[in-house]
């Protein structure tokens, strides 16, 4: 769908159904203007990346609300960006076209939509429903728009919610000039799908959820295609005979190696991005106990590249009017493990190129044996100053990730942010040290009107 | 983001207290109980109810903060009230909202929906004395005011503003109060909540809330138009000025669960 076109078709059917809607209906518009600049702390690792030491940003995401009534409504939100130094991030996302509806104990929300699942802090694992939209931030929790048929039920047993997602949505990729990749650059633009539908493959998922004093518990089902690729590199060079002769010099691995390194001249590796076909059983809980909340996500993950399991847990304590004041202060601390963490990297051989494209590797969990600390500070005063430090540390590889949020109120209508993320100490062999030379600290200040 | 649990029924138990005291109150606590009982069974049977509410805070210099918020309760037999609170204002929260499920006695359940992550989150229900919103009202302040949370003891009858008053005192049972007690005033003739003293854990008074421009709704359920609450220590004051309130407009369970949670707007 050509989203501009979208967004126009969505807007004129939203104001003009509100125009004729009768006295119960609500009508709300709103917009969220930001500008952001980022400082590098580094030069930049890879060949091809943009050397600037500051990047400037502007995005807007508009909204359009009508409620006919309290059972009906709809949803429009377009977002856009632009980017001074990644033109991959300079891109515009149908993040809600949604109409919502309710009959009995029946929720149904017909549209594109987006839905969160899950409980911890560090890492959202068993959330799948939404791609994440990678170029806005590394955090992954920035999502693009998802076409869906959601039904959910609730009953005294629980939510039971289904969903059918007719279109599949690319995960977006930093391009050439971006940091926050590796050395070869993504071929965004030729996906590689396992399905003979590729995006339009049909996604089912299933969940079930219960909230009551004690907990909150979830389990969930996704059938479809991954949301996170893996990647086959593509080779392209002016003379496949000398290449095929280092291939069987060096092994792929060592070529992959040495292109790495700048070695060999007049030969571009490119990423393509390829999406499996996967099976994914989630589960996320939470236990409440007076001032903890202990957190668990886990999954398992069926595919044709590697059956794996993943979990994360931990507890948020939260010490209420902390040092006699009026602030509050939660400790946070996470276990995140990965199975895939013991895996040694695959080595192909030359058997394995066909064409010029490379087997799909698998690109090593980020988090497969780590600790994550933390703490969120709220003082609790009128600009709703809040402040979130956390540090991931890897126990098998001792790489550190730090970041650190804060955000205020500025005036009736702003707000001022700021964010530092840190990467540190990462051995070769972990993939944080892709990132190593990606430390940023960015601010950001948004007007909502 | 850390949001408040409130919920616009601070005046519900404390709010009618019956002119006619029961002869055999004899002592006391059984008076102060008594007037506290009253109060409640004079509300009972609201059902469900709506508004909005405009939060004004002031800080010492007299520099001022607005912010807007919609509620909507539902009375559940046999516990604490369910209530869902919208922010509207200021426009960085807006859609936030805050699904609180109150009890008579334990901590309440509270769940946060943070419209930009889409998230819902779960928030520890032990915290009651910090603030609403940075105003001077606490969680416990805007919290469904059961019988069940305090201990009572009659104190005096007294005219406030010429309007004849019970004075009782209210003992928190929680220990997680963030108050040693409250002396309220009731007035005799509707049992509404006229003016409340708050004494901190150093049985200090730190807070003096009012309540003016009472309306009755369905001939039965007075709810204030304005309250305001100042705070001593620190020379802060907030207000809440309440509008627009609907009482039976049939809302239900449904209406107070995930599914409306994550739809609030």
């Amino acid at each position: 769908m050509n989203p501009t076109r979208a967004v126009a078709l969505g807007g004129v059917l939203l104001l003009a159904s509100a125009s004729v809607a009768a006295d119960e209906s609500r009508t709300k518009f709103s917009a969220a203007l930001s500008a952001e600049g980022r400082s590098y702390l580094h030069d930049p690792s890879y060949a091809g990346q943009s050397d600037a030491a500051a990047s400037a940003s502007l995005s807007i995401e508009p909204e359009l609300y009508v409620e006919w009534s309290r059972n009906t409504s709809a949803t429009l939100t377009p977002f856009a960006r632009w980017d001074s130094l990644d033109s991959e991030r300079s891109h515009v996302d149908l993040r809600e076209l949604a109409l919502q509806q309710r009959f009995g104990n029946f929720d149904l929300r017909l549209g594109v939509s987006r839905v969160f699942w899950g409980v911890t802090e560090s890492v959202h694992l068993v959330d799948i429903i939404n791609q994440t939209d990678q170029v806005e931030n590394i955090d992954g929790e920035d999502k693009l728009g998802q076409p869906m048929a959601m039904l959910s039920w609730t009953t005294d047993a629980g939510v039971f919610t289904g969903f059918v997602l007719p279109y599949f949505r690319e995960r977006t990729l930093p391009g050439p000039d971006g940091r926050f990749r590796s050395e070869f650059t993504y071929a965004q633009d030729d996906a590689i799908y396992e399905s003979d539908d590729e995006e339009q493959h049909v996604d089912g998922a299933l969940r079930w959820s219960l909230s009551t004093s004690l907990f909150d518990l979830g389990l969930s089902y996704f059938d479809g295609t991954g949301r996170s690729p893996r990647f086959a590199p593509h080779v392209t060079t002016a003379d496949p005979g000398a290449l095929l002769q280092l291939v069987e010099q060096l092994g792929l691995a060592g070529l992959l190696g040495q292109l790495a390194q700048g070695q060999i001249d007049d030969v571009q590796v490119d990423l393509v991005p390829v999406y499996d076909q996967i099976e994914q059983t989630g589960l996320d809980l939470n236990l409440v106990s007076g001032n903890w909340i202990w957190k668990l996500e886990a999954l398992y993950q069926d595919s044709r590249a590697r059956d794996y399991g993943a979990a994360a847990g931990g507890f948020e304590y939260t010490y209420a009017a902390a040092f006699g004041s009026a602030w509050d202060a939660s400790v946070l601390m996470e276990y995140l493990w990965d199975s895939r963490g013991g895996d040694a990297a695959a080595l192909p051989t030359a058997d394995d190129l066909q064409g010029n494209l490379l087997p799909p590797q698998q690109i090593p969990p980020l988090f497969q044996n780590d600790l994550f600390v933390g703490t969120r500070l709220t003082p609790n005063d009128v600009a709703s100053t809040e402040f979130l430090a956390g540090v991931v540390v890897d126990l098998d590889h001792g790489g550190l990730f730090a970041s650190v949020e804060t955000s205020r109120r500025i005036g009736a209508s702003g707000k001022l942010s700021l964010e530092l993320r840190v990467f540190a100490d990462a051995e070769t062999e972990d993939p944080l040290y892709l990132l190593r030379n990606d430390d940023y600290l960015q601010l950001e200040y948004t007007h909502y009107f | 983001m850390r949001i408040p649990s409130l919920l616009p029924s601070l005046w519900l138990a404390a709010a009618a207290m019956s002119a006619a005291l029961p002869a055999h109150a004899a002592t006391p606590a059984e008076q102060g109980l008594a007037i506290a009982t009253e109060a409640d069974r004079r509300d009972q049977g609201y059902g469900d109810s709506s508004a909005t509410m405009e939060m004004i805070l002031r800080n010492r210099a007299g520099d001022e903060a607005s912010r807007e918020i919609r509620v909507k309760s539902l009375e559940v037999a046999g516990d604490g009230d369910k209530s869902m609170i919208i922010f509207d204002q200021p426009k960085d929260v807006e859609g936030t909202a805050l699904l609180t499920f109150s009890h008579k006695t334990g901590d309440d359940d509270r769940w946060l929906y943070l419209p930009a992550l889409k998230r819902v989150k779960r928030i520890a229900g032990k915290n009651k004395s910090g603030p609403f919103m940075g105003s001077e009202f606490a969680y416990e302040d805007m919290g469904s005011q059961e019988i069940e949370k305090y201990s009572y003891t009659w104190l005096r009858d007294e005219a406030i503003d010429g309007v004849s008053c019970f004075v009782i005192e209210r003992v928190p049972v929680d220990p997680d109060s963030g108050y040693t007690r409250q002396v309220a005033w009731i007035d005799q003739a509707e049992y509404r909540v006229q003016k409340v003293e708050f004494y901190d854990r150093k049985q200090s008074l730190l807070k003096t809330l009012s309540a003016k421009d009472y309306q009755q709704y369905l001939n039965k359920h007075w709810r204030p138009g304005r309250m305001d609450m100042v705070n001593h220590q620190t020379g802060k004051s907030t207000s809440l000025l309440f509008k627009n309130y609907v009482f039976g407009s049939g809302l239900s369970e449904r209406d107070f669960d995930q599914a409306s949670l994550k739809n609030a707007r």
